[in-house]
């Protein structure tokens, strides 16, 4: 039981900072389908430092090295996207998904050239492995293993919610995601604010990569990128309503499924229903789409998203 | 002769056919600098591997991989129609990756479990697809869901849901689906002599023709018939098609169904050549969907360019193979691929740019025009 709500807690930690992130680039008007990318790079970034940082450093400079490094490696990537949409007004779904494809790839071939230099050719997979790192990250407490990025995961939340909803950098951001002309109007520079909103996405979404990659496992297969995560997590956000809070709620009721398809089989009770995990898997997914189909008419989403904006048009 | 050249540049296709080259030009030279980066000594010859491809290889091995490559060119083709027929209409349709993951669970069940020969199997595997494609409309034209949104959520239920399902007809000891060689070789795609031009590939099969001609008949589709043109219209003007009666409701749930049938076809003519078996134990989405819609945008979203830009994304493909595997990885040809379709969202930005260039140009010539015209009255 201890173990399901570990597992839980953490999913639930990545899902929240992934949503917040894909909530902050949505509420400046800007669609962020590459979040799944993002997620990748940023695991990456982490799990560089965790393998190349000694773990004699301690645990504070590791943790927070480490979480620095996702968080850059994350907003650097999301420059591809804030660039592309924003600058050049290019469709921002495609953008998305070349970047969904461009991490995948760019983070094996990546992996796999450290790996084979080091090993002179004869290690040609695209897996870090950072088992002592990742003890540094963890507080057992009795059987419960606590995680600093659970602690994380709630900052963040905090601090969303008091940007988006209590600054006046917050309101301006959701003023360009919803009616930039007005907001341009008034002079505030919906450019600028739609990088913002971009590259904050970029720095949330990397810190949940490298949250989901030690969330049970110490070594990582970069061919197999984030198996979808970025994709649950923006069914997250749309199921949270584009409110952090929310989001909030939404990423433990998702987190808890996803943890459930991990652990059922040591709970003697789910054993018995005899119900095979992809049903776990499956489930967050097919209870999106059944709250999307009754919620849809009256959508929540920011009016103006995935729109480019040009200050020519009316 | 100067005023052939001014119309070829203003040609749209022409246009299109410029923005394509310069984004594989581009993907190719990102892809170099990689390799440069990794290795600087042997980078060029990996590069020059990569885009000789199946011609590294001397004369019947060669005709061999070309097989393959025309081979697994087809899939690819087929989700770019399905992705580009579904944007006439303004649908991005991003569940083409579910699509052909629901493709491959009908054709592949319906031939091991219940052994029919290839045609059924082809069309069951179809109309599980256009199921897929008609739940992503009715959702949007009912409880407006966007498509994009349902799609994502699609594919995931789909990867999991033909997990199960394929899992019941797996091999025993491994996680793959049980060969069709060899449980049901009635399931296997007629090659009707194709194979004897290709050494005797056996994954050339009929699948070949049947893609090109589906690509034509996409073409006729979109450009000849009402219904196309319909098409185009919603696209274009939701409301305005709306207001000139057209039923544009049951348009986007027809575009969105034929769109998953392409999709599902495209799996069914891959699986069905027997060259690769259905990985039960898969744990994300393949590929294939998403490669597809980079196809359709490289080529134009047209469906003759999509049968050029297919065959070259699977062409460096093949050719990442082709490196060594000692120094480099063959994941660099999905690298190139994947910055080309990047480069590709930039295409509406490079027209609008070479437009707004012949625009200019076209004003200074014609204000030059007046001025020497007014010159000369002033003689």
């Amino acid at each position: 039981m201890i173990l399901l709500m570990q597992y839980t807690l953490i999913f639930a930690s990545v899902l929240m900072l992934v949503a917040l992130g894909g909530c902050f680039a949505e509420r400046s008007g800007v669609i962020n389908i590459g979040l799944e990318g993002i997620m990748v790079i940023g695991a990456l970034g982490g799990a560089l430092v965790m393998k190349f940082l000694p773990v004699s450093v301690g645990a504070f400079a590791m943790v927070s090295l480490t979480v620095l490094a996702s968080a850059l490696f994350g907003l650097l990537f999301s420059l591809l996207l804030a660039v592309a949409a924003i600058r050049f007004k290019a469709d921002q779904t495609i953008t998305g998904t070349a970047m969904n494809m461009l991490a995948t790839a760019g983070a094996t071939v990546a992996v796999k050239a450290m790996n084979t230099a080091a090993s002179g050719g004869n290690d040609v997979s695209s897996d870090i492995v950072y088992t002592q790192a990742k003890d540094l990250f963890i507080i057992r407490m009795g059987s419960f293993e606590f995680n600093w990025f659970m602690l994380l995961a709630v900052i963040c939340l905090a601090v969303s919610y008091v940007a988006l909803y209590k600054t006046r950098f917050g309101l301006r951001l959701r003023a360009c995601g919803e009616h930039p002309q007005a907001a341009d109007s008034v002079g505030i520079n919906v450019y600028k604010m739609r990088y913002a909103g971009v590259l904050i996405s970029g720095l949330l979404g990397g810190l949940g990569g490298i949250v989901y990659i030690t969330a049970g496992v110490s070594l990582w297969k970069f061919e197999n990128g984030v198996a979808g995560f970025g994709f649950l997590a923006l069914a997250v956000m749309i199921f949270g309503a584009w409110h952090p809070l929310r989001i909030a709620l939404a990423a433990l009721l998702f987190g808890f499924f996803r943890a459930l398809g991990n652990v059922y089989s040591g709970l003697g009770f789910m054993m018995a229903l005899n119900i095979p995990s992809v049903v776990y898997n499956m489930l967050p997914y097919i209870i999106s789409l059944v709250v999307l189909a009754f919620t849809s008419k009256k959508s929540r989403a920011p009016k103006a998203e995935g729109i480019p904006y040009d200050k020519g048009s009316r | 002769m100067k005023n052939e050249k001014k119309s070829l540049i203003r040609s749209e296709s022409f246009q299109t056919l410029l923005a394509s080259l310069a984004c594989i030009l581009g993907g190719l030279l990102a892809g170099y600098l990689a390799l440069l980066i990794i290795e600087p000594s042997g980078a060029w010859k990996a590069i020059t591997a990569v885009m000789k491809s199946f011609f590294n290889y001397p004369g019947r091995l060669m005709l061999k991989y070309f097989g393959q490559t025309l081979a697994r060119t087809v899939p690819l083709l087929m989700c770019a129609l399905s992705v580009l027929f579904a944007y006439k209409v303004g649908m991005f349709n991003i569940g083409v990756a579910g699509q052909y993951v629901a493709g491959a669970c009908g054709c592949l069940y319906a031939a091991l479990a219940w052994n029919l020969p290839w045609l059924p199997c082809l069309l069951i595997g179809m109309a599980a697809a256009a199921l897929l494609g008609a739940i992503c409309g009715i959702l949007k034209t009912k409880c407006n869901v966007n498509v994009v949104i349902s799609g994502i959520m699609l594919n995931w239920i789909t990867l999991y849901l033909t997990n199960l399902i394929l899992g019941t007809v797996k091999n025993p000891t491994s996680p793959y689906t049980k060969s069709l060689q060899g449980t049901n070789p009635s399931a296997l795609l007629p090659r009707m002599g194709l194979d004897t031009f290709f050494n005797n590939e056996k994954s050339v099969t009929i699948a070949i023709p049947l893609a090109v001609i589906m690509a034509i008949l996409v073409w006729v589709v979109l450009n000849k018939t009402k219904f196309g043109y319909e098409l185009k219209a919603t696209g274009n003007n939701y409301n305005a098609a709306r207001y000139a009666g057209m039923k544009e409701n049951r348009n986007i749930i027809n575009t969105m169904m034929i769109a998953g049938a392409l999709a599902g076809m495209g799996a069914g003519l891959l699986f069905l050549t027997g060259i690769e078996d259905w990985e039960t134990t898969i744990s994300s989405v393949p590929g294939m969907g998403f490669n597809g819609i980079a196809v359709a945008f490289l080529g134009g979203l047209s469906p003759i360019g999509s049968i050029l830009s297919a065959f070259f994304i699977q062409y460096i493909t093949t050719g990442g193979g082709n490196v060594d595997l000692q120094v480099y990885c063959s994941q660099i040809s999905s690298l190139i691929s994947s910055l080309i379709i990047y480069l590709c969202a930039f295409v509406a930005f490079f027209k609008l740019f070479l437009q707004d260039r012949i625009r200019v140009n076209d004003e200074k010539k014609a204000a030059l025009a007046a001025a020497t015209k007014e010159g000369g009255e002033g003689k």
